[in-house]
C-alpha cells in the first residue's frame, strides 16, 4: 500500500499554472535507427534524387581520400575526415534552400563544399592561411567552429532574426555525439525550442569523440531523445543511408520553414578514419569494429538499392567516378600553389577602424616588412657582384 | 526669458534613455536578456522598452548567458544589432567562450564578411553592498581580447552618449555599467542630450599640476573627492577619465602625465594583472623621461570580491589615493 492510498480521501491541491504536456510521445524518436534504403519504403524515393546523391556521395569520399592525402604531403596542417559519414554531409547541404544557411563543425568541410564553396576555399582554415577561406554572407555558410557546439546557439540566433524579419530561411547547424554533452548545445535546443526558431540540428553521431565511446558521453536512451526534454520532435536515422536522412532532414526543414519550430535529428553513423591524422586510432577500437561499418558503407548501401532498382550500370558509375576524380585532380593541383597570405593582414580585420594601438604595430610589423626587403635587395645586388666577379 | 527645464537624471534614466533613442532610430536594434523584458531589468535599466517596442525588441530570454550571447552572434550574422544585458559582472563567466571564441573573432575570422554590431551591457564592481558574484570588476579580462571594445561611462552624459556609440559601433563593444553610479545624478536634458567626447578620447574632469589621476566608470568620483581633498596638501591633482579601456588614448593621458610629472592609476579591479599594470607600463614607455617617480597603483587587493561589510576596507577611497600622491613626492623631497 502506498502512502497516498493510505491517506485515503486526500487529494493534495495541484501547483498553480502547472501544466506538464501529458502526451510527449509524439517527440519521441522511433526506438530504432529510420531506415529507407533496402526497405519497402525505397520505392517511394525520386531516382533523380538517388541517383544525384550517389554521384555527390562518390565525390564526398574522393574529396576526404584527396584532403586526407593532402595532410600527408604538408599540405594541410590537419584533417578531420568524414569518411563513412558522405551521407550526412551530403544530405545536410541537399535539403536547404539557397536563402537557407548551414552551420558547419570542424568536421564538416564536406558539407560545406557540397552546399557549393570552392573546395579549395573550405580548405583554407586547415591549411592555414586564413581561418575561413570563403564568404561566409555570400555562400550562406557559417565559419567551420572548431569550438564544440557553439555554432549552434548562432544558428538559433540567425533563424530567429529570419523569422523576425518576416523571411522564411531556416538554419542547419551540425553538431557531433561529443559535442552534445556541451552546455551551448542545451542552450541552443533550449533557446530554440522556446523561440519556436526555424532551426534544423543535425547530430552525427560517429560513436567517438576523438577516443571517448558514446557510452561514456551519455546515458541518455539515444542522443535524439535529448530533444523531449525541450520540447522539440526527436528523430532517430541510420546515417549511412543517403535517402533516409535526406528524407528526414528534409521534412524537418519543411516543419522549420511552416512555422513548426526545430527538430532533433540523430544520425548514427561512423567515423571510418580516425580523428585526425594526429590520432591513433587503434588505441580505442579494433579493426574488426571498423569493419563492421565498413560493411554498413553509405555507398556501398546506395549502389546495391541502385543496382537492385536496376538504375545503376557501369556508365553512371563510371561517370560519377570520372568527376570525381577530375575534382580530386583540380584541388590537389591548385593545393600544391603555394599560398602566400600577406602579412600586413594580421591588422586588416580586428576592428572596423583599427585602435591607435593597432595602427602603431602595423606601422611596427610594415618597417620590419620594408628591412627584410631592402635586405634581399641588398642580398640580390651582392649575389649579383658575386656573380660579376666569377665571369 | 525662457528657460529650458533641466531636471537632474540618473545614469540608469539615461542609459534608459539611450536604449529607447536607439531602439526608436534602428529598427535592427534588439535589446534582449534576462528579466529585460517585464521587470524593466533588475536595475530598471530596460524599463519601459518591451511595452514601447514589443516583446521582439526587447526579448525576456532563458536564464542562460551562453546562450543569450550565442544567439546575439547569430542574429547581428542576419543584420540586427543585438544589444544584451548580463545581469550582474560574474553573471557573464558563463559566456566567456562565445565572447573569446566568436564575438571578439567573427569580423577577423571571416576577413571582414561578418561584422559583430553587438553591445553587451554589464553592471560591474563594487560599493553597494552586493553579495558574492555580484562585485566583480572583470575589465582586464576583456582587454586581454583583441577584437573587443571597453567602454566604461563615469558621468550622466557619458552613460548617454556612450552607449548610443556603442549600439552605432559595428565592432563589439563591452560597455561596464559601475553599478553604484547608477543613481548618481546630473542636469541633463533627455530632449537635447549634450554631445559627449568622442568613444577613444580621454577626458581631463579636473585640471592640476602636482599628479595626474589616471582612473574610470566606479572610481572617478573617489579621485575627483581626492583631488578636492588634496588641495589641503597644497596638491592640485589633475583627473582624467579614461572613458574606454580599448580603445585607449595615450596621447590624452601622456599629454596630463607629461604635464605633472607624476602618475596613480586607480580602480577597484585588482592590482596584480590587472588594468593598471598596462596603463602603468605605458605611461612609462612613453614618458620616462618626463617623469618625476615611478607610476603607482591604487587598485583593489588581490583577492575574490570581499564579502559587503568588508568592501570599503577593499575599495580604493581617498586616504589610500592621497597616500599614494603622498609617496610620489619623494623625490622633490630628496
Amino acid at each position: 500500500m502506498t502512502v497516498m492510498e493510505q491517506r485515503g480521501a486526500y487529494r493534495p491541491t495541484p501547483p498553480p499554472a502547472w501544466q506538464p504536456r501529458t502526451d510527449p510521445a509524439p517527440l519521441l524518436p522511433d526506438a530504432r535507427p529510420y531506415r529507407v534504403l533496402g526497405t519497402g519504403a525505397a520505392g517511394g524515393t525520386d531516382p533523380d534524387l538517388l541517383l544525384r546523391l550517389y554521384r555527390q556521395l562518390v565525390a564526398g569520399r574522393r574529396y576526404n581520400t584527396q584532403a586526407t592525402a593532402l595532410t600527408k604531403q604538408g599540405r594541410l596542417a590537419v584533417y578531420p575526415s568524414s569518411t563513412g559519414q558522405e551521407a550526412c554531409e551530403v544530405a545536410a547541404a541537399a535539403v536547404l534552400q539557397e536563402r537557407d544557411w548551414l552551420f558547419p563543425s570542424y568536421r564538416d568541410t564536406l558539407a560545406v563544399v557540397s552546399r557549393g564553396v570552392d573546395p579549395v576555399e573550405a580548405l583554407t582554415l586547415l591549411r592555414g592561411d586564413w581561418h575561413t577561406g570563403y564568404d561566409s554572407r555570400a555562400h550562406r555558410v557559417a565559419p567551420l567552429s572548431t569550438p564544440l557546439a557553439t555554432q549552434l546557439p548562432h544558428a538559433v540566433g540567425l533563424a530567429h532574426a529570419a523569422r523576425l524579419k518576416g523571411d522564411d530561411v531556416v538554419a542547419m547547424a551540425l553538431v557531433g555525439d561529443g559535442g552534445t554533452s556541451e552546455g551551448d548545445f542545451h542552450e541552443a535546443l533550449n533557446f530554440a525550442a522556446v523561440w519556436q526558431a526555424p532551426v534544423v540540428f543535425l547530430v552525427q553521431n560517429n560513436g567517438f569523440a576523438i577516443s571517448v565511446p558514446l557510452a561514456k558521453q551519455t546515458a541518455a536512451p539515444s542522443l535524439a531523445h535529448k530533444a523531449v526534454g525541450y520540447g522539440m520532435p526527436g528523430r532517430l536515422v541510420d546515417g549511412n543511408d543517403v535517402a533516409a536522412v535526406h528524407e528526414v532532414l528534409a521534412d524537418a526543414v519543411r516543419r522549420a520553414r511552416e512555422g513548426g519550430g526545430p527538430t532533433l535529428v540523430e544520425a548514427v553513423t561512423y567515423r571510418v578514419d580516425a580523428h585526425t591524422n594526429a590520432d591513433d586510432a587503434g588505441r580505442y577500437r579494433s579493426d574488426a569494429e571498423v569493419e563492421t561499418w565498413r560493411a554498413h558503407d553509405p555507398i556501398v548501401l546506395l549502389e546495391d538499392e541502385l543496382t537492385h532498382r536496376g538504375l545503376l550500370d557501369d556508365d553512371t558509375r563510371a561517370a560519377a567516378r570520372d568527376a570525381a576524380e577530375a575534382m580530386a585532380a583540380d584541388l590537389r593541383a591548385r593545393m600544391h600553389e603555394d599560398p602566400a597570405p600577406h602579412p600586413m593582414d594580421l591588422f586588416a580585420h580586428t576592428y572596423t577602424r583599427p585602435t591607435p594601438q593597432l595602427r602603431e604595430q602595423a606601422e611596427q610589423l610594415r618597417a620590419e616588412l620594408e628591412a627584410e626587403a631592402s635586405g634581399s635587395e641588398a642580398d640580390a645586388g651582392a649575389a649579383a657582384v658575386r656573380e660579376g666577379d666569377g665571369r | 526669458m525662457t528657460t529650458v527645464a533641466v531636471k537632474p537624471a540618473t545614469m540608469a534614466q539615461a542609459l534608459t534613455r539611450a536604449l529607447r533613442d536607439a531602439m526608436a532610430a534602428d529598427p535592427a536594434v534588439h535589446v534582449m536578456g534576462e528579466d529585460v523584458g517585464t521587470l524593466g531589468g533588475v536595475f530598471r535599466v530596460t524599463d519601459g522598452l518591451a511595452a514601447e517596442f514589443g516583446e521582439d525588441r526587447c526579448t525576456d530570454t532563458p536564464l542562460a548567458e551562453a546562450g543569450i550571447l550565442g544567439a546575439a552572434v547569430g542574429m547581428a550574422m542576419y543584420g540586427l544589432r543585438p544589444v544584451v544585458e548580463m545581469q550582474f559582472d560574474a553573471f557573464a563567466y558563463p559566456s566567456f567562450e562565445q565572447l573569446v571564441s566568436h564575438v571578439a573573432k567573427m569580423r577577423n575570422r571571416t576577413r571582414g564578411a561578418m561584422p559583430m554590431p553587438l553591445t553587451i551591457r554589464i553592471p560591474y564592481g563594487g560599493g553597494i553592498g552586493g553579495v558574492e558574484h555580484h562585485s566583480d570588476s572583470s575589465e582586464a579580462y576583456y582587454m586581454a581580447t583583441p577584437g573587443l571594445h571597453v567602454y566604461t561611462p563615469a558621468t550622466v552624459a557619458d552613460a548617454y552618449g556612450m552607449l548610443r556609440a556603442a549600439i552605432a559601433s559595428d565592432d563589439p563593444v563591452v560597455f561596464l555599467e559601475p553599478k553604484r553610479l547608477y543613481w548618481s545624478k546630473d542636469t541633463w536634458n533627455p530632449e537635447d542630450p549634450p554631445a559627449v567626447e568622442p568613444v577613444g578620447r580621454a577626458v581631463v574632469r579636473r585640471r592640476g599640476s602636482s599628479a595626474t589621476l589616471l582612473t574610470y566608470g566606479p572610481s572617478l568620483p573617489v579621485c575627483l573627492e581626492a583631488a578636492e581633498a588634496g588641495r589641503e596638501e597644497g596638491w592640485e591633482l589633475e583627473v582624467v577619465d579614461l572613458r574606454s579601456l580599448v580603445p585607449f588614448d595615450d596621447e590624452t593621458v601622456c599629454a596630463s602625465v607629461r604635464r605633472t610629472g607624476r602618475a596613480v592609476v586607480v580602480h577597484e579591479s585588482t592590482g596584480f594583472g590587472g588594468p593598471g599594470g598596462e596603463i602603468a607600463a605605458r605611461v612609462t614607455e612613453r614618458c620616462f623621461h618626463h617623469l618625476q617617480a615611478p607610476v603607482l597603483r591604487v587598485a583593489g587587493f588581490d583577492v575574490p570580491y570581499p564579502p559587503p561589510m568588508l568592501e570599503r576596507h577593499h575599495l580604493p577611497g581617498v586616504d589610500r589615493i592621497l597616500d599614494a600622491v603622498g609617496r610620489l613626492q619623494w623625490e622633490a623631497e630628496s
